[in-house]
């Protein structure tokens, strides 16, 4: 049983997707030494997490469902509530609800 | 960089288990978030033909939602195990960029805590922990990644099992709660940093659109951030020398 699951095809497919996906992760925490970079370099680095939440909302949200109103209508709901400083969990069921509300008029 | 996400603070002044907590409580937005996704993981790959001890050994080695999903199809449609593996570091190849910008912000470590922590490290852990005061505990990132991670290992197999336990008028408003939670990321930024947030998180996604249409979203969300730092830089420079002559 135990045998003839380790040699399974799935199970070194499981095994390999683990494996790249981790190397990407951890590399840079264990190797990557940035002391001496230059001041613009580092600069850059401290500005990639806004841009890259840009690039996880943008334009995913849209597609949320096939009529892209639902994802327009739930995006300016959590904008709304974040705007005016509703705790995170807050402007999540905000917008679950502004969605579901859609869902249901519709 | 956000202003109601410090309690956090840093290491040195807070024991370990309530810097350990903290990093709970913010993985929890996460962790919701994750549920309708991990269910309907756990659900097509019972559709798939997977055994439930294989779609949760891939939950818990891969942790990754977009490569999960992309290995379903690609299992269904006949791909080799070479295939499914190299299309899965294409599309995780993103994080060593989120990787490398939040090895700036992390407190020192272990190599073996760095490596837990990098296990964990998801879109989503490294969105809500860069907006966290740097440096993170290290700690803090465990906690919120495993806060992510249990919710989404446990809810592969509530998805496996039941076949999805959410109502489906539900289960696709739930869609909207992770783009939620980036937006709720990234308002505050822009209120405290201005406008330069604002035209980082704008390039972001106008990269990440015209990139999208052309290249893996991984790809594209990883040079869509890139373009928009580098932009930013040169927009600055030329700001800058326009100044000097």
């Amino acid at each position: 049983m135990a045998s003839s699951f380790i040699t399974a095809p799935i199970f070194w497919l499981i095994l390999g997707m683990g494996a790249v996906t981790f190397i990407p992760r951890v590399l840079p925490f264990i190797v990557l030494k940035t002391e001496g970079w230059p001041a613009w370099a580092k600069r850059m680095l401290s500005r990639v997490p806004y841009a890259v939440l840009g690039a996880l909302i943008f334009p995913g949200i849209l597609y949320i469902q096939e009529d892209i109103r639902f994802g327009i209508l739930g995006g300016t709901a959590a904008v709304l509530m974040a705007w005016k400083g509703a705790p995170l969990i807050a402007v999540i069921g905000g917008a679950i609800a502004a969605v579901a509300l859609l869902g249901w008029m519709v | 960089m956000s202003a109601n996400n410090e309690s956090g603070g840093s290491s040195y002044a807070e024991p370990a288990n309530t810097v350990f907590l903290q990093g709970i409580k913010d993985g929890m937005p996460i962790a919701i978030g994750y549920a309708p996704v991990a269910i309907t993981f756990g659900v097509l790959a019972g559709n798939t033909g997977l055994k439930a001890f294989e779609a949760l050994l891939m939950s818990m080695l891969v942790f990754a939602g977009a490569a999960q999903y992309m290995a379903l199809s690609m299992i269904a449609a006949g791909s080799g195990v070479l295939a499914v593996i190299s299309a899965t570091f294409v599309v995780n190849l993103r994080h060593l960029l989120m990787s490398t910008a939040m090895n700036e912000r992390i407190d020192k470590g272990t190599r073996s805590k760095r490596s837990l922590a990098a296990f964990l490290l998801t879109d989503e852990v490294f969105a809500v922990s860069s907006a966290k005061k740097s440096p993170v505990p290290l700690t803090e990132l465990i906690g919120t990644g495993l806060a992510a991670y249990s919710s989404w290992i446990g809810f592969t197999l509530a998805g496996y099992y039941t076949g999805g336990v959410i109502p489906v008028f539900l289960q696709e408003s739930l869609g909207i709660a992770l783009y939620a939670l980036f937006i709720a990321l990234i308002v505050p930024s822009i209120q405290s940093g201005g406008r330069l947030v604002f035209f980082l998180a704008a390039l972001g996604g106008l990269f990440h659109a015209a990139y999208a249409q052309w290249m893996d979203t991984g790809w594209a969300v990883m040079l869509a951030a890139i373009s928009a730092v580098a932009v930013m830089e040169l927009i600055e420079g030329g700001i800058k020398w326009r100044h000097r002559s």
